[in-house]
């Protein structure tokens, strides 16, 4: 029996085991809203921006591990994809993007609503498609979702004509893939390993840094025993937070630009560097010919691209992170690095992150500590982009992969709500927190009304500084205190809220915060807290542009309590 | 950094788009391509490109990395080093009169080069050689006033038995077909 376009397309997202999709209608895409009815099983969701739908399918594929999906029609809602696009493929996260595309005899035409986007989004998407025929749709989708989510996962966008959708044609089980050019190298070759093993027995100093290759491999559970194993600390980058328990004894926390001073330590005295599923971004690096000076490097990645490109590497392991760190921890010995240990330990005490100074004022770090005791650690954290994020990485400990989800490598503002939406759909059993800036906030506030119409129940933490914090962090310390265009007139954010029926509080005391955490926690469905904090209040550590690694600058004045650290073996 | 001439060979799917990703990743880095020859290859619906750009061997080997992810792609190589056979082909219009007509024809007897087509006021000489053999018919030929040129771009080939394109690849098609 015959099909029409858009029915092989909802068949074949149903086959791909697609269950909900984030997206936004126009003309071209007529056609396959008016289908979606037939098939109940894909839940759609209406967002209020289609950057929104990217970045919803995005944090749905970071908090699940499945493909996200995200629709936009031709044109300006094509357009409106880019950036969620490009995010999603700086963070290797795998979504599949539909886009509606003018019927085909005007294509090439400058038709209404035409543009190019496979060509615009040519170097940020893995692969892209325009399915000319409604009977290459199966095939297409099959594909697509198996490039999205395999190797290096990442964006894969498919182009969709209005009379494809409309076409009539049979529906083929697609075959098997075709992919010759497609190489996912899996084991990791095993002189290499044995190498990296050599070295790591040798090493007096050695230091893990992982990434979030380690999460998209899924391989916490054989990171944690190759570094007890070998008695070797683990510090991460900002998307591998989460990677490893931040409660472990091994743990010592992010390293980088905000990272803290102790990982940042260690970077610059290791004498081996296991760099796992990360990729030297210049965040975490900082001048990167000063960077891990005593360390020879092993770098285990599946990306081959990966391998030498910002970094020289001593011994190179291309494969799976799962498949190889089973490997290594075969041929490990064993080890113990008291010392080295012990000198982490004495730097953790003269550099702490986890003090935070006794202010009367109402103080974001404070308030991300009570947000991690009330939800007991376990919940979803999503960030916008800027200080709130900084602090958020810092003081919420992760003691599992895929709660931390924040926009890295595109560093996105507005990233936090939408994709909060995603993670929120994708994992209803979670509690998900949006830590969110008044600035990156008012980049995608709109889609307060989706939580809203979909009853999605995230609870939104504004980090209400009335500034850009991250930019006048930046004027402050390195142009002299010159603010230009970062102060911020902002809404009242708890009254917005309640225009779009969320309900909302503002706190401006310390003593103010749990009650209101708790509030907003008790409450079934969404919840603002607009958290007036202090203005001017600086991420620390912070390594400054063009500096080591190792040259931190701390914050000046430090007093107050220690901050209770569990410790399991 | 020192830069030096690489020549890759690519052996990709012909779809569409695939010389848009490949290009867009030379440019990205500032790469110009020096030359870039297209066509069919021994295997159908495979293409073989013959891509010479100038670089570093670290910035080469990055960009080749990276063309090798593209899932158009099947393989790249950066044939440099090798034992390659090189050429390119070209058509020059030079200006000819009466006076001026057999000493061209001299030169084109020379470089072992052809006429293709003779106009009252013009010659078009075919040549096929490596880039210097063409370089210094050029020169020659200047001295009467080259009207156009056309150039392929070089095609290479490493000598030897191996192919280009992977031998389980090869298999997979001729089974395919049957
Ligand atoms: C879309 C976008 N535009 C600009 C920037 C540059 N930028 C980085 S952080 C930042 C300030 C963010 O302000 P806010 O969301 O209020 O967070 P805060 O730093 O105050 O916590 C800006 C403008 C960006 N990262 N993304
Ligand atoms: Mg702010």
């Amino acid at each position: 029996m015959k099909k029409t376009g858009a029915q092989i397309l909802c068949e074949s997202l149903i086959e791909e085991g697609v269950d909900v999709m984030f997206g936004f209608p126009g003309g071209v895409l007529l056609p396959f809203y008016d289908t979606l009815p037939q098939y109940p099983q894909i839940r759609h969701i209406l967002v209020r921006h289609e950057q929104g739908a990217a970045h919803a399918a995005d944090g749905y594929a970071r908090a699940t591990g499945k493909v996200g999906v995200c629709m936009a029609t031709s044109g300006p809602g094509a357009t409106n994809l880019v950036t969620g696009i490009a995010n999603a493929y700086l963070d290797s996260s795998p979504i599949v993007a539909l886009t509606g595309q003018v019927a085909r005899p005007f294509i090439g035409k400058d038709a209404f609503q035409e543009i190019d986007i496979t060509g615009i989004t040519l170097p940020i998407t893995k692969h892209s498609y325009v399915a000319m025929e409604a009977g290459s749709l199966s095939g297409i989708v099959k594909e697509a979702f198996y490039l999205a989510r395999t190797g290096r996962p990442g964006p894969v966008l498919i182009d969709l004509p209005k009379d494809v959708q409309e076409e009539q044609a049979e529906l083929h089980h697609p075959g098997k893939l075709n992919l010759p050019g497609y190489k996912i190298p899996t084991k990791g070759h095993p002189m290499q390993i044995k190498s990296a093993a050599r070295l790591i027995n040798e090493a007096q100093r050695p230091l893990i840094v992982a990434g979030r290759g380690v999460i998209i491999s899924r391989a916490s559970a054989e990171l944690k025993q190759f570094a007890e194993t070998g008695q070797i600390p683990v510090i991460t980058t900002l998307l591998g937070v989460g990677s490893f328990p931040e409660n472990h004894v091994l743990s010592y926390g992010m390293a980088g630009m905000h990272g803290s001073g102790y990982a940042n330590k260690a970077l610059e005295n290791t004498d081996l560097l296991i760099a796992i599923g990360m990729r030297f971004d210049d965040r975490i690096t900082g001048k990167v010919s000063a960077f891990a000076p005593h360390a020879r490097i092993v770098h285990i990645d599946l990306d081959p691209a990966e391998i030498g490109k910002n970094v020289r590497v001593d011994v190179p392991i291309v494969g799976d992170v799962k498949a190889v760190l089973q490997a290594m921890h075969e041929v490990i010995d064993a080890g113990e690095h008291i010392e080295w240990i012990k000198q982490l330990d004495e730097w953790r005490k003269q550099h702490p992150l986890t003090d935070i100074k006794d202010s009367a004022g109402l103080l974001p770090q404070y308030i991300i500590r009570q947000l991690y005791e009330a939800t007991g650690g376990e919940a979803i954290i999503v960030t916008g982009v800027g200080q709130h994020q900084m602090w958020a990485a810092q003081h919420y400990f992760f003691n599992e992969p895929n709660n931390f989800i924040s926009s890295g490598g595109l560093g996105t503002m507005g990233f936090g709500l939408p994709a909060s939406m995603g993670a929120k759909v994708g994992r209803p059993e979670k509690t998900v927190w949006c830590i969110d800036g008044d600035g990156s906030l008012q980049m995608t506030i709109q889609e307060l009304a989706t939580l809203v119409q979909d009853n999605i129940a995230v609870k939104i933490a504004v980090m209400n500084n009335g500034y850009l914090g991250m930019v006048r962090q930046w004027q402050d310390l390195f142009y002299d205190k010159r603010y230009v265009a970062t102060p911020l007139s902002c809404p009242d954010f708890v009254k917005i809220a309640e225009a779009y029926r969320i309900p909302g509080l503002r706190v401006t005391r310390r003593e103010e915060v749990k009650a209101a955490i708790e509030q907003a926690m008790e409450h079934d469905g969404p919840f603002l807290i607009d958290f007036m904090v202090e203005p001017e209040e600086n991420v620390f550590p912070m390594v400054p542009p063009g500096a080591a690694i190792a040259e931190f600058i701390e914050e000046p004045k430090k007093e107050v309590s220690t901050w209770p650290r569990q410790s399991t073996p | 950094m020192a830069t030096t001439k690489h020549t890759l060979v690519a052996i990709v799917e012909d779809k569409p788009g695939v010389l848009n990703r490949m290009a867009s990743l030379f440019r990205r880095r500032g790469f110009n391509i020096e030359s870039i020859a297209v066509g069919h290859s021994e295997v159908p619906h495979l293409s073989r490109m013959t891509i010479i750009v100038n670089g570093s061997n670290a910035m080469v080997e990055q960009v080749r990395k990276q063309l090798d992810k593209l899932i158009d792609v099947v393989r790249v190589s950066d044939i440099t080093g090798d034992n390659i056979t090189v050429r390119e082909l070209a058509l020059i219009k030079v200006k000819a009169n009466s006076a001026t007509r057999s000493e061209i024809i001299e030169i084109t007897d020379i470089f072992r080069a052809n006429i293709v087509d003779v106009a009252s006021d013009s010659l078009t000489i075919e040549i096929t050689g490596d880039e210097d053999k063409i370089d210094s018919m050029l020169k020659l030929l200047r001295g009467f006033g080259v009207r156009e040129i056309a150039r392929t771009g070089r095609v290479a080939m490493v000598r030897g038995n191996l192919g280009a394109v992977p031998a389980e690849e090869k298999a997979a098609r001729s089974r395919a077909k049957k």
